[in-house]
């Protein structure tokens, strides 16, 4: 049964609902009363200066971190100390790491299908036709046999948007991506990226790469210490920044 | 317009060795010290290696089968060492009191922990199918001639069935049997097979009684991992193996009283026998008694972290010797009157524990060392905890730690000597009573030595195949 959609304040129906959620590390107020909806198939990226908890935000939607008030609700489950919806919201959620984090022990084959094959139950023979299916989506078929420590960074970081997928996730989140790589290989995941955020997918995207914001985001959200000063569609956001904060560090990651 | 630009051709390295004379100029001779040092070691290994191989080889007294032999060369002037004490008394030093006619199972027992455990040693050697099948084959025939049929029909059941299960055994097969799919009829067909293969066996056997129980168990450890586990491959099927039916085929084997053998009872084992059979079960239990620790002690848990400190503290905190004192003569008095438990099982029990206590601590530093990413990635991916540990933090914790438990296994091998004091004989005990027999008085150097040669072999074997782990799975290559 469906019920009819409320009469939409937002464009999109939210999958992401974040309301009023705050988070300390011990006495640092490191969340501070965060307000954040995201639409279904909506691109978002998040930017910011360096701790002012662009990390911590996304990690708590998959609870790698856990938010001590306020609510998070994801895909209409919301995010509590109940393991069995962790889990239920960890099966809707892929992640990227500024350091790729595949497993080192295994093939990039077998790190696609590890996961398929335990957590899915699904038959491995499957399971490896769906990892070469994303390998030639993320342009590396050639690589499956190789481990991780022979494959640069950008084909690492290739690898893990791959492994990701063969979960079937609604939602990505991304942690600056790109941070840990060389320039010549900045392009190559972002073009991954890229196609990833033209075949519908929700997307989360802490990164400082404001070409990619101006092409593929459908809004950018600004924070700084903890708080999100000001959220736009990239087009107002980089041309009429509300904030003299904004607009400081915007013409700091623009003209260096 | 810009030139167009050419990398430069790489050219080969220079080389600065040529021949043995550079290698010897190069490892030997490179600086004032080195040299003087290869000169001193060279003037220590002329002094004392002629009269060791002198002793030990060319005026050794190698024929003869009993005393006079070493005497009468003794007198003749020779100051030879009589290695006919050995010879005589071999039997003695591998099986202890092993009674005679039963040593084949000894033999037989070992033996097949070496057929079953190569495939999981050696996983590059039998690699394939077909490779593995043709390797049971020929073990089978090789247990058929030495040890005959009954000994064939289990080697080859044992060797096949990790081969079998895999196609045979589908998704959760019980589960869906009761569902009625085309799986379940294949995990009857296999539960068909496996009861007969085992019934077979028992009649093979036959004859005495009380092969029931031990055929009982077996069947039920595999039914339980196949509701449980479900699908695994050849290679996991093998460890299960390993570490369920062949303890229990051992033990049975061991001890007798089943499939119409005479029971023989622990207090008349020993020897080299006795040795394999403390260091194995051994390292057998305490690794994964330590991982469970080692995980515990990490754990956010605070009663289970709390025990687990306590105990790997506590046990650290004392000598082995008095770990195995408490079990043999404490513990005993802790029991009702009429529980016993067996003296080995019980000095077992203090190894495992004891050594469990050094490999926690060691794969608590491996574990140390997996990148904090290395969790985030497998959780943000929806694997639960033991799933986690089990297939992505562990093998590579232990691929880290292969040097540290190396360490470990090799001195708890060399530690089995210490069930001694609880009045155990193992190699070097029977090496002592050896020594003490009035027939053969005064050879203490040949039983040392052949002792301490023994216990070499087997160390240097271990220390040997921790660094072809070490080589097989790159460890060096993971983390850069
Ligand atoms: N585990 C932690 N314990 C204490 N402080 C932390 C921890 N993780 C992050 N912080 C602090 O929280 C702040 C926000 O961190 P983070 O979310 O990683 O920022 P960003 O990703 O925006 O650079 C930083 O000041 C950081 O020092
Ligand atoms: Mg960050």
């Amino acid at each position: 049964m469906t019920t009819p959609a409320p009469a939409a304040t937002t464009a999109r129906q939210a999958i992401i609902t974040i309301t009023g959620v705050n988070k300390w590390y011990n006495e640092f107020h490191v969340l501070k009363d965060i307000n954040l909806e995201v639409g279904r198939g909506e691109k978002l990226v998040i930017c910011g200066p360096s701790g002012s908890g662009k990390s911590t935000l996304i990690r708590c939607i998959n609870r790698l971190e856990v938010h001590q008030q306020g609510r998070i609700v994801v895909d209409g489950i919301e995010l509590t100390n109940d393991v069995k919806r962790i889990d239920q919201v960890r099966r809707e959620t892929g992640m990227l790491f500024q350091n790729f984090n595949l497993f080192p022990h295994l093939t990039v084959l077998e790190n696609l299908t590890l996961s398929p094959v335990w957590i899915r139950k699904m038959p491995l023979k499957e399971a490896q036709e769906l990892a070469f299916h994303y390998l030639e989506r993320v342009k590396i078929p050639d690589l499956a046999h190789k481990f991780p420590g022979q494959c640069s960074g950008g084909q690492q970081q290739r690898v893990a948007i791959a492994r990701c997928l063969c979960m079937n996730p609604k939602i990505m989140l991304f942690d600056e991506p790109t941070s840990a790589l060389d320039p010549e290989m900045i392009k190559e995941v972002l073009d991954v990226m890229i196609d990833l955020a033209s075949s519908g997918m929700t997307m989360l995207c802490v990164t400082h790469e404001m070409g990619f914001a101006r092409t593929v985001a459908d809004r950018v959200v600004f924070m700084d210490s903890g708080e999100i000063v000001e959220e736009n569609d990239p087009q107002t956001f980089f041309n009429h920044p509300k904030f003299d904060r904004t607009a400081a560090f915007l013409s700091q990651i623009l003209n260096h | 317009m810009p030139q167009t630009w050419q990398p430069k051709p790489p050219t080969p390295s220079p080389s600065y060795s040529t021949g043995w004379l550079g290698w010897a100029r190069k490892n030997l001779f490179s600086s004032p010290g080195n040299a003087l040092l290869t000169l001193l070691s060279l003037a220590v290994l002329l002094a004392t290696l002629p009269s060791m191989l002198r002793w030990g080889l060319w005026d050794a007294t190698w024929l003869g089968d009993s005393r006079k032999v070493c005497d009468s060369a003794a007198q003749d002037g020779s100051a030879g060492a009589c290695w006919v004490f050995i010879k005589v008394r071999l039997e003695v030093f591998l099986y202890g009191f092993y009674p005679e006619a039963q040593r084949w199972r000894v033999n037989f027992t070992l033996a097949l922990l070496g057929l079953a455990a190569l495939p999981i040693l050696a996983p590059t050697l039998l690699r394939g199918t077909l490779r593995q099948t043709l390797f049971a084959l020929a073990a089978a025939l090789l247990m058929l001639a030495t040890f005959g049929m009954p000994c064939a029909i289990f080697t080859a059941c044992y060797l096949l069935l990790p081969l079998a299960l895999p196609p045979l055994v589908r998704q959760r097969p019980f589960l869906e049997l009761f569902a009625g799919r085309l799986a379940g009829v294949s995990a009857g067909l296999f539960l068909t097979a496996l009861a007969a293969t085992l019934l077979y066996f028992a009649a093979g056997q036959a004859g005495g009684g009380g092969a029931a129980g031990p055929i009982a168990v077996t069947g039920a450890i595999l039914v339980v991992f196949l509701i449980f586990v479900g699908r695994l491959t050849a290679s996991a099927w093998r460890w299960i193996l390993l570490f369920t039916v062949y303890p229990l085929a051992g033990f049975f084997l061991l001890v007798g009283e089943v499939f119409g053998l005479p029971l023989v009872e622990t207090h008349f084992w020993g020897g080299l026998f006795l040795t394999l059979v403390v260091a194995g079960t051994g390292m057998a239990t305490a690794l994964p008694i330590g991982i469970l620790l080692a995980l515990g002690r990490r754990s956010t848990l605070p009663v289970i972290k709390t025990l687990c400190v306590f105990f790997i503290e506590f046990v650290r905190g004392v000598p082995l010797v008095s770990v195995l004192f408490m079990a043999s003569v404490m513990f005993p008095l802790f029991l009702p009157e009429n529980v016993t438990f067996d003296k080995l099982l019980r000095a077992l029990v203090g190894i495992a524990f004891f050594y469990a206590a050094y490999m926690a601590e060691v794969i608590r530093g491996g574990l140390q060392a997996i990148p904090k990413g290395q969790f985030e990635a497998a959780m943000a991916l929806g694997w639960p905890y033991w799933k986690m540990m089990a297939l992505i933090i562990m093998p590579q914790t232990l691929r880290l730690v292969i040097p540290g438990l190396a360490n470990n296994v090799l001195s708890l091998l060399k530690d089995t000597t210490l069930v001694a004091v609880i009045g155990l004989l193992d190699l070097l005990g029977v090496a002592k009573a050896s020594m003490a027999d009035t027939e053969w008085l005064g050879f203490t150097k040949e039983a040392y030595i052949f002792a301490a040669l023994v216990f070499w072999v087997f160390c240097f074997a271990i220390s040997r195949y921790s660094v072809y782990l070490e080589k097989t799975y790159h460890t060096s290559q993971h983390y850069n």
